[in-house]
């Protein structure tokens, strides 16, 4: 069973595999490479002006032991000869002035590094989260919410990790290192020799721990995932866990995907473990061996002692950032474990795309025609067959029919949720896929059961039918569709919080609010799909009262169960197996005794079998 | 938190011998260098030089095996440490009640139990290390300086207490921001969620930049407290390199004195002075560490605030043995934390074994509360509930919750099987028991899923329409068998011939069990035996359908003429028991209408 909750997940293409091909591994790369580029391109001149920066502040602090043993050597002798304290004076100045300057660097380099690490970030956020905004529902059908919170969360804080302490150091080390390198070249070349024959080793054995490590991040950032996934899964269904006892078996899936990441934690760290020794133990034998090597050739008088007492001391210094690297670099394979996730989220397009030259429609008027509409969802099976409709601006249409028959699928294909896999859908006699998001989320818009409710107060749920709109026309839209007096009755009105998903507020009232939202929208096509299924009767009632109202002005399309929105509706389509099988007003309708008349007679049936319980 | 650290105490205290091996070699090794120098190489023994050198490679191999160890066995204890209160925190949250998980953000927890726990793992796999390693140099190197020569020795402790001073101004300053840091992060990962899990209405809606807006503001939050901090440990972090190197300066200033007043020797100077020079690294990373450790106490404090939060709702000792399923509810009064009025108050409800009764009142009356009250997923404030007089209270958990199922109206389907949603209320369910549950609930189309009942329905089973999910969620009560069955407004997404399948199914079910069904429907009124109206906050009338309808005129508002649209639809029932004339009078004057 575990093998089903824990695996099988579908999501962006590379997600969830630990063992890529060579060229697959390598275009990943690429692609991270490439946002990473992307991200810094704005800041070159900083991040040039930064280097320096370090650069100053690193020559600042190196100069200071040298100035130190300026002083001793050439400031204290003159004073013991009784010629006063005037070069001392100077070199203690020259200390200070050095201090000072490598404060002041470091300050500079500090919030400047800052600066632009979080700019960064900023900017990764904010490019990712409206990334997954634009994506189309289709996407996110199969990527699960869990998943959105761990590539914002977890991956983005893996680079804000990388930007925080990997840049600094990485700048430091690579710095000292070629230093080090240099002078060694400089100060005897056979010796330096020796000194730098390991590094072919020394970067093979990189080369090993890169390859491993990034499969063992990339496995370290997939198991964080579906901690998340399972994680924000159960919190939102609580309720139903604890109802239902599921306690116990969520925490054995939980504690299973808990393991599983603890285990790829632990190997990362293990191969870590392996690695920060190596690379020491590299350094320690090329100490040993320039230890001997430089010795004979002292005894042989080919190096001097002082030479070979500063090989011994640089040495120690080369081999001592390459720890540091490694260490950071333990920060950047986990940075590029989730650049890659990241890239390959804004990689995707959208399947429902916005145009390139987007049409605008000024006054929508609602006119909506279906031309050899055909649909099917990803499995093939065809859900609506060449249908043609049309529905002039102004219209009341109730779809009717079974579960299945189609009519969700109808209405969502009116908001644009999903495009027509073949033949076009028109508002007002543009193709909706050459409309702008903006004139098609203005003109058309869908209240469903799933009525989701934001964090923040009731009136913020309602304002987001239209954000920005007054105190006033929020309470005339509560008014409207009957939901002020509930509202009202609330501890704090319309300042009340809903809490977390709207807990606080009943499945009634909660339509209520949405429904006072998308009022308040105002759009020229207004879909109800099962809008109203939570309402009790008088609240059902007082919309269905509004409704004349509302609907009057504007093109609607109902579906609903209960029959008692259809007397409200001009036009009754009665849809079944993805086609149109009756179409007409709905007295007509009755009186043909066709499907919709069964339908209606069922349904005046279960009202009017009031009076007669069983027994 | 320190039971936590516990069972890695044996580890955790064997980490120093291979840490601080693995420093005392790494002083040794320069001394043999010095040794070579000074003998071999002065001597031009070549002889000599072979085994020294074979030492180094000797102490260099220990050296990493050291480092290895350390890694090594660490990498085991901090993971360990992390996986078990992440373990814990999880199984801490599914007790927490519901009235705690309305209140706190799911993005809010879910920061706490990845984001938090990684920053305490970073600090006790390396951070906790450094930090006592470094203050043990600082210490050492101090002590060597005093004895070397105390004037200066003195001097350099005392630029200590600017360092300690500051360090604890810092942090005080730094707690705040950094928890500060953490808390935003919390909030913008809610708003993520629930980007996601609403991604539906944003689009219904095209309202992607207001939610963007949010989070940009959010996003902006957090990047203007971080440059708060960024300020905050620059300037510490500055502060922390300066004073040893001013200090440095002063020694050279004062030293070069002494010797010229002949109090101190040229060499004493020079060793000082390089021995001076190892402090400045050691302090300036105190500051890195320092920060390193603040975050990991507020992450600690952060995961302690849910860890210390007791679980109100905690099950008795009690146990039923052969439960009936008598319902009681007992003058109960219950209220939101913080809220001044109470929901329900002087609740009295008696559902016999085996009786149903249907709760019926206005939207947001309190019937969901109500029925919540029974399984403890929130806790009465006055008054009790009782099932076979026992308080439920004092019933365990398990065996509270599995004698009651509950049909939410919004059902929760999770990530998995059919098969495994079904069944969760009971693992051991066969497949005729499966079989006979769909049956009852209308949901026969699981067997047209492409895999049957082990499709994996998607997060809160998005791809099934609101109606299956309904009917998938009713099912899962009744595979559960429970004693007693709430149906909370079950079947209000469901067509009218489902929903009269469904019904005529559930009499079956009902027979057996107490039932308790919110109901706004006549049709669903009539599966109940009796019927309780929900007034004011308080059951205001129980009785039979007929009779409610007859003598309560609020009754009457609440459930007749469902055909209604007119504003004097209510006439049409008035006084009519028998309320097909009613509706048929309701039809006239509809027709009336057109």
């Amino acid at each position: 069973m575990s093998q089903t909750t824990t695996q099988g997940w579908r999501g962006v293409a590379a997600e969830n595999k630990d063992d890529l091909s060579e060229q697959v591994s390598f275009l990943l790369r690429a692609r991270s490479r490439r946002l990473l580029g992307e991200l810094l391109r704005p800041y070159r001149k900083e991040i040039a002006l930064l280097v320096a920066v370090i650069v100053i502040c690193n020559a600042a602090a190196l100069a200071i032991p040298y100035l130190v043993k300026v002083g001793i050597d050439a400031g204290i002798p003159p004073m013991l000869a009784g010629e006063g304290p005037a070069t001392l004076v100077t070199v203690v100045v020259a200390v200070l002035a050095a201090a000072i300057t490598q404060a002041a660097t470091r300050q500079v380099f500090l919030r400047m590094a800052g600066r632009i690490g979080q700019s960064i970030l900023l900017e990764l956020r904010r490019r990712v989260f409206a990334h997954f905004q634009k994506l189309s529902l289709s996407f996110h059908d199969d990527y699960t919410s869990g998943r959105v919170v761990a590539r914002l969360t977890s991956d983005i804080e893996a680079i804000s990790e990388m930007l925080q302490s990997g840049f600094d150091g990485l700048v430091t080390a690579v710095l000292t290192l070629t230093g080090t390198a240099v002078l060694l070249l400089v100060l005897d070349v056979p010796l330096a020799v020796v000194a730098l024959l390991p590094l072919p080793v020394l970067l093979l054995f990189t080369r090993w721990f890169r390859r491993q490590s990034s499969i063992t991040y990339r496995r370290t950032r997939e198991t964080v995932a579906l901690v998340i996934v399972h994680f924000v899964e159960s919190m939102t269904g609580i309720r139903a866990v604890q109802a239902f006892r599921r306690e116990p078996r969520n925490q054995e899936i939980f504690s299973q995907l808990n393991a599983d990441y603890a285990h790829a934690n632990v190997q990362s760290m293990r191969l870590i473990a392996l690695f920060m020794p190596g690379v020491k133990l590299i350094g320690n034998v090329t100490i040993a061996a320039v230890l001997f090597y430089g010795g004979l050739l002292a005894i042989d008088g080919d190096v001097t002692v002082g030479v070979l007492a500063a090989f011994l001391l640089y040495l120690r210094q080369f081999y001592e950032p390459m720890q540091e690297i490694s260490q950071f670099y333990n920060t950047f394979q986990s940075a590029g474990a989730a650049l890659e996730k990241l890239s390959g989220v804004l990689e995707e397009r959208p399947a429902v795309a916005e145009p390139h030259t987007p049409v605008a429609l000024e006054r929508p008027r609602g006119e909506i025609r279906f031309e050899e509409v055909e649909f099917s969802y990803l499995d093939g099976t065809p859900v609506l067959s060449r249908m043609d409709l049309a529905i002039p601006a102004g219209q009341t249409v109730a779809l009717v029919g079974t579960t299945g028959a189609g009519k969700t699928t109808l209405a969502k294909l009116v908001s644009r949720f999903y495009d027509p896999v073949a033949g076009r859908v028109l508002l007002d006699g543009v193709d909706l896929r050459d409309l702008g998001e903006d004139s098609l989320r203005g003109a058309v818009v869908m209240v469903t059961q799933e009525n989701f409710l934001f964090t923040g107060s009731v009136a913020d749920n309602i304002r987001f039918g239209r954000p920005g709109s007054t105190m006033a026309e929020v309470v005339e839209a509560a008014r409207s569709i009957g939901a002020h007096e509930f509202i009202s009755a609330l501890p704090e009105g319309y300042d009340t919080q809903v809490a977390k998903h709207g807990g606080r507020l009943s499945a009634g009232q909660r339509q209520l609010v949405a429904f006072a939202r998308a009022f308040l929208a105002d759009p020229a096509v207004l879909i109800l799909d099962e809008a109203t299924s939570s309402l009790d009767v008088p609240g059902e009632r007082l919309v269905q009262r509004a409704m004349r109202t509302i609907l009057a002005e504007r093109t609607a399309l109902i579906i609903a169960h209960r029959l008692s929105t259809v007397e409200i509706a001009d036009r009754v389509l009665v849809m079944d197996s993805g086609g149109i099988v009756e179409d007409g007003p709905p007295d007509q309708l009755i009186a043909r005794a066709g499907r919709f008349a069964g339908l209606h007679q069922a349904w005046l049936d279960s009202i009017s079998d009031l009076p007669a319980p069983p027994g | 938190m320190k039971s936590y650290l516990r069972p890695y105490t044996t580890r955790l205290v064997l980490i120093w011998i291979p840490a601080f091996g693995g420093i005392a070699i790494g002083i040794v090794i320069p001394l043999i260098g010095k040794e070579i120098i000074d003998g071999p190489v002065a001597r031009g023994d070549t002889g000599a030089l072979l085994p020294l050198a074979l030492l180094a490679l000797a102490l260099g191999v220990i050296e990493a095996l050291l480092i290895f160890l350390r890694r090594w066995f660490l990498a085991d204890a901090v993971i360990g440490l992390e996986t078990t209160i992440r373990d814990d925190l999880y199984r801490h949250l599914q007790r927490l009640p519901m009235s705690f998980h309305g209140a706190w953000q799911s993005g809010q927890l879910l920061s706490r139990a990845t984001t938090d726990l990684s920053v305490i793992r970073r600090f006790l796999g390396f951070g906790m290390l450094f930090l006592v390693l470094i203050i043990f140099q600082i210490v050492t190197v101090t002590g060597l300086l005093l004895q070397m020569y105390w004037p200066l020795g003195l001097l350099v402790a005392a630029s200590a207490l600017p360092v300690v001073v500051t360090s604890l101004r810092f942090e005080r300053g730094y707690i705040t921001v950094s928890r500060q840091v953490q808390d935003e992060q919390g909030d913008l990962a809610t708003v993520v969620e629930e980007s996601a899990v609403g991604i539906r209405t944003i689009k219904a809606f095209g309202r992607g930049r207001h939610v963007f807006d949010t989070f940009d503001d959010g996003a902006r939050k957090v990047y203007r407290t971080s440059m708060e901090k960024v300020r905050l440990s620059a300037r510490f972090f500055t502060f922390l390199e300066v004073i040893p190197n001013v200090t440095l300066a002063i020694v050279l200033l004062l030293g070069a004195l002494a010797v010229g007043s002949g109090s101190l020797t040229l060499g004493t100077l020079v060793a000082f002075t390089t021995l001076m020079l190892q402090l400045v690294w050691p302090v300036s990373a105190l500051g890195f560490i320092l920060v390193m450790a603040q975050e990991a106490m507020t992450s600690a404090d952060r995961v302690m605030e849910v860890l210390d939060t007791d679980p109100e709702i905690v099950g008795g000792t009690d146990a039923i043995e052969r439960p009936r399923g008598h319902l009681r509810y007992e003058g109960v009064e219950f209220r939101f934390p913080g809220a001044a009025e109470p929901v329900l108050r002087d609740v009295w409800l008696d559902v016999r074994p085996g009786e149903t009764v249907a709760v019926v009142g206005a939207t947001g009356s309190g019937k969901t509360t109500l029925t919540a009250l029974v399984p403890r997923l929130y806790d009465v404030s006055a008054g009790r509930v009782t099932i076979d007089g026992h308080d439920v209270r004092d019933l365990s958990l398990p065996a509270l919750r599995s004698m009651v199922a509950t049909a939410f109206e919004e059902p929760t389907l999770f990530s998995m099987s059919v098969r495994e949603n079904l069944t969760l209320g009971r693992h051991d369910a066969t497949e005729e028991e499966i079989e006979e549950a769909l049956r009852v609930a209308q949901a026969g189309f699981v067997h047209q899923l492409p895999w049957g009942l082990d499709t994996r329905i998607g997060e809160q089973g998005m791809s099934l329409s609101g109606g299956q999910r309904q009917r998938l969620a009713l099912a899962r009560a009744v595979l559960s068998r429970p004693r007693v069955l709430v149906l909370d407004d079950t079947l209000s997404a469901l067509d009218v011939e489902t929903e009269a399948l469904v019904e005529e199914a559930l009499r079956h079910v009902l027979r057996d069990a107490t039932g308790i069904v919110v109901a706004h429907r006549a049709s669903t009124v009539l599966l109940a035996d009796k019927v309780a109206l929900l007034l004011n906050g308080t059951i205001a009338h129980v009785g039979r359908h007929q009779e409610l309808m007859a003598a309560v005129p609020e009754y009457r508002a609440l459930l007749s003429a469902e055909l209604d649209g007119a504003p004097d639809g209510l006439d049409g029932l008035d006084g009519a028991p028998d309320g097909l004339d009613g509706l048929d009078g309701d039809l006239d004057s509809q027709e009336a209408l057109r």
